[in-house]
């Protein structure tokens, strides 16, 4: 598991042949099998605890989380260019419980609404026409969600 | 603060973006060589989302907008001279040039490129600078067609409407069928593709004056096509400049004039209605 989370980061073709969606690993909650209840997923997407410290480079990296193209974040002002579609993620934290936190980085718009411009990173429910490399896959593995949302539930100052 | 950054490949730019409090598209006048006055601002065609149209000059860099002020300092003016030699050069089994039928382009392609897509009856389907191109080189000069994307082609179809320069885009959409390729562009504007969910109006409608990482997006208008991009040190062509950006949504890429991106460039370019020609535009 470790090593294939290694590849992840390296990159994403490779990750999506290992670890994108549809293919359930032991310990892993298919997309499809997801249920996310009043803007909640309490429910972690694998048995492996969530590591902040990678979840950091997931959201940074822009062919993973690429999360910096959207969201401006202090804590890591030393990567150039953070784009302004989305509010500023300082402070995240107080804002949204984990459950909610977890819930928005898998389909976004079961919290943010229908019209939000935000992907939802662990879901099919995707746009019309999808390359072939990335039909029937998430953008993010289930554990790279998972470390994503443990990264973001440190992000408590404003 | 953001850094300005110099990129490699077109060290004569530094391509850098401001802050966010810089959103905004900026207030400042185009007039290239201080004599020919581009509109960047027009009031938005009936139906447009939109009050007023900005062109993406407005979005780009001082440093950036210079270089398309001076058309000694645009790089791309040197695919409007490449473009003015294919112009005069025979070609074919014919033995024609363009300027054996039309003469002085300055005169008989004056404001043309302005005008399209434009409706052609005999294909039955609006047509572009390219496809009209390659229609001549079949039919009057007995020539190959160009590949999509031949260095000359890009040339030709530059320096074309590089004598449109100034002239506001107004196309006709009474021609033909135009409203209906309208209509199938607008469905395809505002349908989200892709992995990463994604129309073009989530970037060039809603989030116009923003920024996605370094990229001030602006409402992707098609007035500077084709334009030099800095970033590709090269001549991009509109249908490229499409398909670059479908793929930026994890998308199947159509094919450059297949009817889908045909029926988008003639809605887009109904979109920025009242834009000057800007051809060669510099871009980022
Ligand atoms: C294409 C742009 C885009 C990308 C990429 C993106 N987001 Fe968002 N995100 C948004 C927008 C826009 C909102 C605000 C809700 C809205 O207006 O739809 C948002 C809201 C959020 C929120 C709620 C913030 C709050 O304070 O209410 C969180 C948390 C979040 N995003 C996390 C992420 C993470 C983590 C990533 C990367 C894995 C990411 N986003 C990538 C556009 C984006
Ligand atoms: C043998 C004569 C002939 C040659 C050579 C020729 N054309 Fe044409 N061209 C025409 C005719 C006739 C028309 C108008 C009727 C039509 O659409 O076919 C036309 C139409 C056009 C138009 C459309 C003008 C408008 O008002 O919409 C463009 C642009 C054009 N030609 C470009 C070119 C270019 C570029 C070349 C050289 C690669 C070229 N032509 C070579 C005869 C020629
Ligand atoms: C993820 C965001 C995104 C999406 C979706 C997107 N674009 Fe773009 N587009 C950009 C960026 C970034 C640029 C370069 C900066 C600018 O001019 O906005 C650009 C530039 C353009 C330009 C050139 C504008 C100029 O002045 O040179 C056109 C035309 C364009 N896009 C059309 C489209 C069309 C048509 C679609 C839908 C098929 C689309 N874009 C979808 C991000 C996007």
């Amino acid at each position: 598991m470790r090593v294939q989370m290694k590849n992840a980061v390296a990159g994403l073709a490779v990750s999506s042949v290992l670890l994108g969606s549809g293919i359930a690993l032991a310990g892993t909650m298919a997309p499809d099998a997801v249920r996310i209840e009043d803007m909640e997923l309490s429910q972690p997407l694998t048995d492996t605890a969530g590591d902040p410290a990678r979840g950091r480079e997931v959201f940074a990296a822009r062919k993973l989380g690429n999360c910096l193209a959207c969201h401006a974040n202090k804590d890591l002002s030393n990567e150039l260019f953070h784009g302004d579609v989305g509010p500023s993620l300082d402070g995240v934290a107080g804002r949204w419980s984990p459950a909610q936190l977890r819930a928005i980085v898998v389909n976004s718009k079961t919290v943010l609404g229908e019209a939000t411009v935000m992907p939802g990173f662990y879901s099919l429910d995707v746009g019309a026409d999808v390359a072939e490399e990335f039909a029937g896959k998430t953008i993010l593995s289930a554990q790279d969600v998972e470390d994503v949302v443990a990264y973001l539930t440190t992000l408590k100052q404003d | 603060m953001r850094k300005a950054i110099v990129f490699g490949a077109a060290a004569l730019a530094i391509v850098g973006a401001g802050a966010a409090s810089f959103a905004e598209p900026v207030n400042d006048e185009l007039v290239i060589d201080g004599e020919t006055k581009i509109i960047t601002r027009a009031k938005a065609p009936e139906g447009s989302p939109f009050e007023e149209v900005t062109s993406g000059w407005l979005y780009r860099t001082k440093e950036t907008r210079a270089l398309e002020a001076d058309s000694f300092e645009n790089p791309g003016m040197l695919y409007v001279e490449r473009g003015e030699e294919i112009w005069n050069m025979a070609a074919g089994a014919a033995g024609k040039s363009c300027a054996e039928c039309h003469g002085d382009a300055s005169e008989s392609m004056k404001g043309v490129g302005a005008h399209y897509p434009k409706w052609n009856a005999e294909a039955g389907k609006p047509f572009n600078l390219e496809l009209q191109i390659n229609a001549c080189r079949e039919a009057n000069m007995k020539a190959e067609p160009y590949k999509f994307d031949a260095p000359d082609q890009k040339a030709l179809v530059t320096y074309i409407k590089n004598q449109s320069l100034g002239t506001p885009v107004a196309i006709d959409l009474d021609a033909g069928e135009m409203r209906a390729w309208w209509e199938k562009g607008k469905e395809a504007y505002y349908t989200r593709m892709g992995q990463l969910n994604l129309s073009c109006a989530s970037c060039h409608e809603q989030n116009n004056g923003k920024y996605i990482r370094a990229d001030h997006l602006s409402q992707g208008n098609t007035n500077g096509f084709p334009t030099y991009r800095l970033k590709q040190a090269n001549m991009v062509s509109l249908h490229n400049r499409f398909r670059g950006c479908i793929r930026d949504t994890r998308a199947a890429q159509p094919k450059a004039f297949s009817d889908v991106l045909m029926a988008l460039e003639v809605y887009v370019a109904w979109r920025g209605t009242g834009l000057s020609v800007e051809t060669p535009a510099v871009r980022q």
